[in-house]
């Protein structure tokens, strides 16, 4: 039912990727996404691959379920494939119509679906491997240092946290709407697509109402239990760095150095 | 006993449409609540309750009279999160009040705005889940707990701050008959140990477990004192549309019958003893 719905697409575990600091892992990720825009060859691709391959290893989060995440991207990677395929000019090597395949287009589409494919799995292994509260308060933490230049940091967080919160109750508002509306004879299954949008509006009224309701009892619930912003707060579950994380640290920026040699040698 | 809520000629006027039509909600309300006690506010709806019980803590701030918390006036800015922290809250939907997709993240929540120590913070959610009797479910997600689970989870998150006093806005208002039982023992437990407790309710069986009643109508307080003697004004609670306590109703129906049941029964159990002893 709708309130089954995993947020984000958290895998739960107990593996040593799991319970590294969610700073060293958005970093990481980061690092290794940057990587694959400096990799320029197929062999600095296979030293990303085994990389990666030896972290989902680690974090025991089963393949079958890495891939099934990628279902929905597989349009955006065909889609690139075809047109990186289709539209670079050099040596032409089958020609119909006007489709021509050329060596250098095989070569680039290959190559960005390469990248892509790796950069899709990468980043959701973070998700897959993190806790969203934990990656929310990761990222408030990441960027408390641009604080001083004005970026509310702790508000960002805190936003984050209250929407991933409110998900599954606006999604029970919205079943409950749905159904009332139903029960009015509301029809959400025929006609057209422009017909089919039209009927959504008596959902989304009163979803909105209703998100504004909630906004306003819940500020005033934090504004009951003092909240008053990031000034002053303290956490219960303190971000300490310890043994793993730096040596992850380390690893991390021993494989970036690996990456530059290969893409400056090869 | 010194009074932890003092409140002195309170009028608060809402704002009600872009008119700039103005409804007064309270007209001049006058109360004291001692330490420790268990006070149960009841009304119907429009009656103003509400509006009093936010008023208690600064969310709402008097539009005349002043309103104390423990020599705190809630209009003095200085002080508005002391009197937060002395008057804890609970609100009716269980739904609308929890803030964190983790159970003890959220109960963390109120003394992490206080700025506690992290020891100290764990040390109170786990003593606090524990209190509601929400132990186990400390890292579920609160979407996955039933109403009146979520209401305890709320409560606790209260609890956490170590308020003096918590003011419960209708806490049992969305919530099945075990939720409701459930949280009616909660609040029981909570002013056994020490804390002063407001409820605020249309119920009047959950009236008669308090040490004071006050019944509300349109703005003013129309009855207060201990609930036995409230409840024998039986005409003037009718006349403003709300009921007696089921055994009030008992009692005098017996006593119309020439059964002589003292007037101080209200509860059940009391009921119950007498009836049982009744030769």
């Amino acid at each position: 039912m709708i309130r089954d719905i995993t947020l984000g697409q958290y895998f739960s575990g107990e593996s040593l990727i799991h319970k590294l600091d969610p700073r060293v892992k958005i970093i990481g990720t980061m690092l290794f996404i940057i990587e694959l825009f400096i990799v320029d060859n197929f062999l600095g691709f296979l030293v990303a691959a085994v990389a990666l391959g030896t972290v989902i290893a680690i974090s025991k989060v089963p393949l079958s379920y890495i891939v099934r995440g990628l279902k929905p991207i597989l349009f955006i990677l065909f889609f690139t494939f075809a047109l990186n395929i289709f539209m670079i000019q050099g040596e032409v090597i089958w020609q119909w119509k006007f489709l021509h395949i050329t060596k250098e287009g095989i070569n680039v589409a290959v190559f960005m679906a390469i990248r892509l494919f790796l950069l899709i799995i990468g980043s959701s292994l973070l998700t897959l491997c993190t806790r969203p509260i934990s990656l929310t308060d990761g990222i408030e933490r990441l960027l408390s240092p641009f604080k001083k230049i004005g970026l509310p940091s702790h508000e960002i967080a805190m936003m984050m946290t209250i929407a991933l919160r409110f998900i599954p109750t606006l999604l029970e508002e919205t079943d409950k709407i749905m159904k009332a509306q139903q029960a009015r004879g509301a029809d959400f299954e025929s006609g057209n697509l422009i017909q089919r949008a039209k009927s959504l509006i008596p959902i989304l009224v009163p979803l909105f109402i209703s998100a504004f309701r909630i906004a306003q009892d819940l500020a005033m619930a934090m504004e009951a239990r003092c909240y008053r912003g990031g000034e002053n707060r303290t956490r219960m579950n303190e971000m300490k760095f310890k043994r793993r994380d730096y040596m992850a640290f380390a690893l991390q920026t021993l494989f970036l150095g690996i990456i530059i040699l290969e893409a400056r040698l090869f | 006993m010194e009074n932890i809520i003092t409140i002195e000629n309170l009028v608060f006027q809402y704002l009600r449409d872009e008119d700039g039509d103005t409804v007064q909600a309270l007209k001049g309300v006058n109360l004291e609540i001692k330490k420790g006690s268990f006070t149960a506010i009841i009304g119907k709806n429009g009656s103003g309750k509400s509006t009093l019980a936010k008023n208690l803590n600064g969310l709402l701030l008097p539009t005349e009279g002043v309103v104390y918390v423990n020599g705190y006036d809630t209009k003095d800015y200085d002080h508005v999160w002391d009197i937060r922290q002395t008057a804890g809250m609970v609100f009716q939907n269980p739904d609308n009040q929890l803030v964190s997709a983790i159970v003890e993240d959220d109960v963390a929540f109120g003394p992490e705005n206080l700025g506690i120590e992290p020891e100290e913070i764990r040390r109170r959610v786990n003593k606090a889940l524990k209190d509601v009797n929400m132990g186990q479910f400390k890292k579920k997600a609160p979407h996955f707990l039933s109403g009146g689970q979520k209401q305890r989870v709320a409560i606790a998150g209260v609890v956490a701050m170590k308020p003096e006093c918590i003011i419960f806005d209708e806490p049992t208002a969305m919530l099945d008959p075990k939720g409701r039982k459930e949280i009616m023992a909660i609040i029981d437990e909570l002013h056994s140990e020490g804390i002063t407790v407001i409820l605020i309710t249309h119920f009047m069986e959950e009236a008669v477990r308090a040490d004071r009643v006050i019944i509300m109508h349109e703005g003013h307080v129309l009855l207060d004192g201990e609930p036995e003697n409230v409840f024998e004004e039986e005409e003037l609670i009718r006349s403003v549309n709300l009921d007696v306590p089921l055994m009030v109703q008992i009692g005098a129906k017996l006593r119309a019958k020439g059964i002589n049941v003292p007037l101080n029964i209200i509860t059940e159990e009391e009921m119950v003893d007498f009836i049982c002893q009744y030769k």
